[in-house]
């Protein structure tokens, strides 16, 4: 039987779960269409690690209701376990035995036939460029090849849905470029992926859609365009070394978009919210200036970062927390989702 | 729970008898691992094999001169069917470490989240050690005859208290998997995995004759289940009361029994909540 008939992979409404008085996830919505990439972005403590734990049917939920694949998680469990992947913050191999005999240990629990194991495991060794040291005990490997066949035996079994709990938490800069390759190269072959981080430059890099979690809730979410829209879009920015022409200037830039520019008029500088067109404003702003006939220094185009987004969510979200919740927040850090 | 999911056919659950050869396979799978992973770790050969051999010639010859045992074959006859049990019970020692280490690395999480037997890890991981024990129990046997032990009642009963060993080492082993997968710091189960085994193996009979202690410690020695095990596992392998007639044995059966049924349920229990 196919599963029920869904496009999407993930859906998740009104999930909540407490550890005693650690409210850990307080009302989590969102799902994922099939073959896309959700990027689950939070600081320590913010809940992502429960939620996946209660999406790969780990922990029950207090209640809420989650799908993967058509299957709901409590009590299709042994359905969605067969049709997942996971990846832990952890690497959860054996280092005593060779990446070959961790991926072929997982095929064979993963129900597989012992004739499609050896080659699937073959297969992903050498995808993952761990073929050379196939056969060395894992704990001869470097964190990023331990990383590497961590997330192979993930795969073992082709999993529709993978999740991974900071996949490059660790790694050195080149480690975390190509767990980047290995993660699009599978997106690419059409795995719905979940992936949770604290790196704001990876969800950007590698997720479709990204919801910011903050203490057990969405606080945001959107494409990453989106939530860079949020907190105002481009920004040009430019100064004025003639202090007398700083009005000509603003006249001239005035109608680059619909919000005002502002001035820093000690420090003559001028800046100009300018939405997503940051490319035309930039090339129109230089035309303008021109004819107004305005020299400018330092002129550039400045995109909000996910930090510029994380900072403005989380900021006002802080605000607006009682004392309680303050508090609450280094428990789950501790031990809860972490 | 608010949860309600689509129907399901039914065709896509497994039948009993599919999920049943699944366990089966899946606990296989698990032990092998572990056995292969036991291999591969000196540190834990070492640990496993010679330390109590370590022991047997400790007891044989440094502590051995002092003690008078009582029966026949001398000190050596008194102490090796102990020192096996008490080897059998240090053995499940690692049972606790490897537990810990699996569930703080997240090896049990991944395990969880897939389609294999929720069985498997537990009972892979009790036949594995069982096989270690019985490896282990063999060697110290081969020592004890170097050093002057016989069995003294025949085929049958040697067999048996190999067999009361294993039995004995399986159940403790029940309990340091709960050990392990409770506490789960590996730090903290070195530091409290051998611990409770001490009093137990040492306040009882296996090394010195209960009647040399203290009053207020016999009552404790003489009732407590390691010494009925080891009376047990004495008289099959030196001659005593017929067996099937010898109260211990049927005395250390029921504990076992009923240890066993406390302690696989909490071991179950606790591997469900890892993590």
């Amino acid at each position: 039987m196919p599963p029920p008939n869904t496009d999407s992979a993930i859906e998740v409404s009104g999930l909540h779960k407490s550890f005693g008085k650690v409210h850990a996830l307080r009302g989590i919505d969102f799902t994922v269409p099939r073959g896309s990439v959700l990027g689950m972005l939070g600081p320590n403590g913010a809940g992502k690690t429960t939620a996946v734990r209660v999406l790969t049917t780990l922990l029950h939920p207090d209640s809420g209701r989650v799908v993967i694949e058509g299957y709901d998680v409590v009590r299709d469990a042994a359905a969605v376990r067969r049709r997942i992947g996971l990846a832990g913050q952890a690497t959860a191999i054996q280092l005593e035995l060779t990446g070959r005999e961790n991926l072929e240990i997982m095929g064979r629990l993963s129900h597989m036939p012992r004739s499609t194991v050896k080659g699937r495991a073959a297969e992903l060794l050498e995808r993952f460029e761990i073929a050379d040291a196939a056969d060395r005990p894992a704990k001869t490997y470097s964190g990023g090849m331990q990383r590497r066949l961590d997330l192979a035996a993930s795969l073992i079994a082709e999993p529709s849905v993978l999740f991974l709990d900071e996949p490059t938490t660790g790694l050195d800069p080149h480690g975390r470029l190509g767990m980047w390759a290995i993660i699009r190269e599978l997106v690419g072959r059409g795995t719905t992926l979940l992936l949770t981080t604290q790196y704001l430059d990876e969800a950007d890099e590698l997720a479709n859609t990204i919801v910011v979690v903050d203490r057990g809730q969405v606080i945001a979410s959107g494409t990453p365009d989106q939530l860079k829209d949020q907190v105002g879009g481009d920004l040009l920015e430019f100064t004025v070394p003639d202090r007398t022409k700083l009005d000509d200037a603003l006249r001239a830039v005035a109608g680059l978009s619909a919000t005002s520019p502002t001035v820093e008029t000690d420090a003559k500088r001028i800046k100009v919210p300018v939405g997503s067109g940051g490319s035309t404003a930039l090339v129109d702003a230089v035309r303008r200036l021109d004819a107004a006939g305005v020299a400018t220094e330092d002129l550039a185009l400045h995109r909000p970062s996910l930090d510029d987004v994380f900072l403005a969510v989380t900021g006002h979200a802080a605000e607006v927390e009682p004392d309680g919740a303050a508090k609450g927040r280094k428990t789950p850090a501790a031990g809860v989702a972490s | 729970m608010t949860a309600i999911a689509e129907p399901v056919d039914a065709r896509l659950r497994p039948s009993a008898a599919q999920n049943a050869r699944w366990a089966i396979s899946d606990a296989l799978v698990i032990t092998r691992r572990n056995l292969l992973v036991w291999m591969r770790v000196p540190a834990y050969l070492v640990f496993t094999v010679v330390q109590p051999v370590i022991f047997v010639l400790l007891f044989r010859y440094v502590f051995g001169g002092a003690i008078a045992a009582p029966g026949s074959g001398g000190y050596v006859s008194y102490l090796m069917p102990g020192i096996i049990g008490q080897t059998a019970a240090f053995a499940t020692f690692a049972t606790a470490i490897a537990l810990a280490q699996e569930a703080k690395k997240g090896v049990i999480d991944r395990f969880r989240a897939m389609p294999m037997a929720r069985s498997a890890v537990l009972a892979g991981r009790l036949i594995a050690d069982s096989i270690r024990m019985l490896i282990v129990v063999l060697v110290i046997v081969a020592v004890g005859y170097a050093v002057g032990f016989r069995f003294q009642n025949g085929v049958v009963g040697a067999v048996g208290m190999v067999l009361l060993a294993e039995a004995f080492g399986v159940t403790v082993c029940a309990v340091s998997a709960f050990i392990g997968l409770a506490i789960k710091d590996e730090e903290s189960v070195q530091a409290f995995g051998l611990i409770w085994l001490f009093p137990l193996t040492f306040v009882s009979s296996a090394f010195v004759p209960i009647a040399t202690m203290p009053s207020w410690l016999q009552g404790f020695a003489n009732n407590q289940p390691v010494t009925l095990v080891i009376n047990a596992m004495r008289s099959m392998a030196l001659g005593g009361p017929a067996f099937p007639l010898n109260p211990s044995l049927w005395e250390s059966v029921l504990w076992l029994a009923g240890v066993l049924v406390v302690f696989v349920p909490l071991a179950v229990w606790s591997y469900r909540r890892v993590g």
